[in-house]
């Protein structure tokens, strides 16, 4: 039987949003206030969904301490108190929305579960904001 | 790639159930509290879910300011701080959260021409929520 699973961790950190292939008008018009070239930040709240049978001998479908270690390194590490456009190397060339950054996420995600599957990543921007990612093309 | 970007909102609204249908015992019966003549309230939180390809131009789904505006005109300005059963969509039909919900997602299945509506919740308080989900 498939059981689902969810952990989460928290990030703060600091981004804008800006396409150099627009006008400087265009980039105010299309990102407004998030086109700030200073920046700005928010707390990230990820949870990660993982999918599995649940194993005869532990009765974990994943063992959540390394599940915490692999989000611990591949983004907290890599994104708390970060400003995402300089210093994740993902932003060098995307837009860090929180649609790209759930994406980011789940390619840094994926693969590195030996037992689970990685089933939904979900980003809170804000506590009304929030995209979920299921890894479709 | 696809991703589902949804937005949350909050209204305050009154409704009292009771259906011509049923006779006075019978809207008791089946409505119990929320029969009461005079109505009562709810604040109710709205989740929005939209779905689509993120564009690279923009790294974005849609415009969330698009969404908030059809949302702010078309759900909020018609429902908020109003009572329900003096509202036209709900002359024939009771203000359940069942229908409001409905009746939510299909003035947004409306407006929202180029994004995807995929999913309207609606909680009428912490305990019960609703969810439409789109074809």
């Amino acid at each position: 039987m498939t059981v689902f699973l969810t952990r989460k961790c928290e990030f703060s950190a600091s981004h804008h949003y800006h396409n150099p292939a627009f006008t400087a008008e265009e980039n105010r018009r299309v990102f407004g206030k998030c086109n700030n070239p200073n920046g700005h930040g928010h707390n990230y709240t990820l949870e990660v969904t993982v999918k599995g049978e649940v194993d005869a001998t532990t009765g974990f479908v994943v063992d959540l301490k390394e599940l915490k270690e692999i989000m611990n390194r591949e983004v907290v590490d890599a994104m708390d108190h970060r400003y995402l456009n300089h210093e994740v190397p993902e932003f060098q060339s995307q837009i860090p929305t929180t649609e790209n950054i759930a994406i980011a996420i789940w390619k840094r995600l994926e693969g590195k579960l030996h037992v689970a599957k990685l089933h939904r990543v979900r980003l809170y921007e804000m506590h009304n904001l929030w995209v979920d990612f299921y890894g479709e093309a | 790639m696809k991703a589902h970007l949804t937005r949350r909102y909050w209204f305050a609204a009154s409704h009292r159930l009771h259906s011509e249908k049923l006779t006075e015992e019978e809207n008791r019966a089946v409505y119990g509290k929320c029969n009461n003549p005079f109505g009562h309230g709810h604040n109710y939180a709205l989740e929005v879910t939209v779905s689509g390809q993120v564009a690279e131009a923009t790294g974005m789904i849609c415009n969330l300011t698009d969404i908030d505006r059809v949302v702010e005109d078309e759900v909020l300005e018609r429902f908020d701080h109003q009572n329900l059963n003096c509202i036209p969509e709900f002359r024939e039909i009771v203000p359940t959260t069942e229908n409001l919900c409905i009746t939510i997602f299909n003035i947004l299945k409306r407006r929202l021409d180029s994004t995807h509506l995929e999913k309207v919740r609606l909680e009428e308080t912490s305990q019960n929520s609703f969810e439409v989900i789109g074809e």
